[in-house]
């Protein structure tokens, strides 16, 4: 018996850099275009100044965040209402506020959690509007 | 270089200083970037929402015409309760038990017959010392100031422990996805997702836009009043001051908040 089957190992390393480099050499110049969401729902064109809960940006990067003290809030300490930091006051709902601007889930939720592999269950339980007439 | 004692010492002390002197001082720069969020001022609550010390429910069984549903009907339509069509798998907020079933320790065998074939509508007993809530390992279900005990989904793990600590079976698991069971989804109130317990809520929901419970309003016999225990001029604590009333299994010292004239 020979003592070591360097073929073999050699073999065997050159598979598993490929394996393992395979989606580096596979997307390699490939771009994948950031989605493009869309604001084009009847209840945003009538709004005067364009202008979520908070800032654009804000939302953008922290919507999770202050979606989740929206929930805290309003279960655990029964805060309903919201005053912005320009004092407009909402109501704390997912599907009753967020959703009533943003009725094209698809094209404006979906879209970026799609693109960014995120898998929010938030719609499992909450109702989305329209969809929900069955 | 040498040190001596004395010099390390010093040295020590001044590294020790430099170490604490943040934690005590805490300039802005070394404080972590707090969201903006926490930062708002404390959302008012609406006028109109109901409020209480103690919500409490009399239930007043002989009211109760044989085989109506109209409580469970109203209650389960407004919250979303699937109907998987089998006993293994029922959900339930509010449904009927016989009496000896809702009352144990009170049954006998001469009771009459009109009390043992009397079917009472029973739900959670929102207990003022409830053992759900001891036992929750993620504080999923909690008990609220006016004495609500209700249960934030978003933390239940489905672990049941609830499930087996309630002596009124009260609580109910989603062991499938409920929404493909629901006849016709209330937009206004989520659904459930599998893997969490559900009980009722006392209309929490309800109460914070100003209106009563589903149960109590469904009730054309009037046979549910709702109202707050520790004003003793509310219409549920006049009540009980005249008709004789029972708690279910007040001996095991869960204080429940259900209380049926008989």
């Amino acid at each position: 018996m020979k003592k070591h089957q360097w073929g073999m190992i050699a073999l065997g390393l050159v598979i598993f850099i490929i394996v393992v480099t395979f989606p580096f050499w596979y997307g390699k110049g490939k771009t994948s275009p950031p989605p493009q969401l869309s604001l084009d729902t009847p209840a945003i064109a009538q709004l005067k100044e364009k202008r979520c809960v908070e800032d654009t940006s804000f939302m953008r990067e922290s919507h999770m965040k202050f979606l989740g003290t929206w929930r805290d809030g309003a279960i655990r300490e029964g805060k309903r209402l919201h005053t912005a930091r320009d004092g407009r006051v909402f109501e704390v709902s997912l599907s009753g506020t967020c959703l009533k601007c943003h009725s094209n889930k698809e094209q404006f939720c979906d879209r970026c959690h799609n693109y960014l592999g995120a898998k929010p269950s938030c719609f499992s339980c909450h109702n989305i509007p329209g969809e929900a007439k069955k | 270089m040498t040190t001596n004692r004395r010099e390390f010492l010093k040295i020590a002390g001044v590294s020790t200083l430099s170490l604490i002197a943040p934690a005590i001082v805490c300039p802005a720069w070394a404080k972590e970037k707090i969201i903006p969020v926490s930062n708002f001022p404390e959302a008012l609550s609406p006028s109109k929402a109901l409020t209480a010390k103690r919500w409490a429910m009399a239930i007043d069984a002989s009211k109760c015409p044989a085989d109506c549903v109209d409580c469970i009907a109203a209650c389960h339509a407004t919250h979303n309760v699937p109907n998987f069509g089998n006993p293994k798998d029922e959900v339930k907020w509010i449904w009927k038990e016989k009496f000896a079933a809702a009352f144990p320790n009170e049954s006998h065998s001469y009771l009459g017959k009109s009390l043992q074939q009397l079917q009472l509508p029973v739900l959670c007993n929102q207990c003022a010392n409830p053992p759900c809530v001891r036992v929750c390992p993620t504080k999923a279900t909690f008990q609220r100031q006016d004495g609500i005990v209700m249960m934030d989904y978003h933390r239940c793990i489905g672990c049941r422990l609830c499930m087996a600590a309630c002596p009124y079976g009260a609580r109910s698991m989603n062991y499938r996805d409920p929404r493909p069971f629901i006849a016709r989804i209330n937009p206004d109130y989520p659904t459930r997702t599998k893997g969490v317990v559900e009980k009722c809520n006392f209309c929490q929901e309800r109460l914070a836009k100003g209106l009563g419970p589903a149960c109590v309003l469904a009730c054309k016999e009037k046979a549910l009043v709702f109202g707050d225990m520790e004003n003793p001029q509310s219409e549920i604590r006049l009540l009980l001051e005249k008709r004789f009333n029972l708690l279910r299994r007040a001996s095991l010292g869960t204080k429940p908040q259900i209380y049926y004239i008989v």
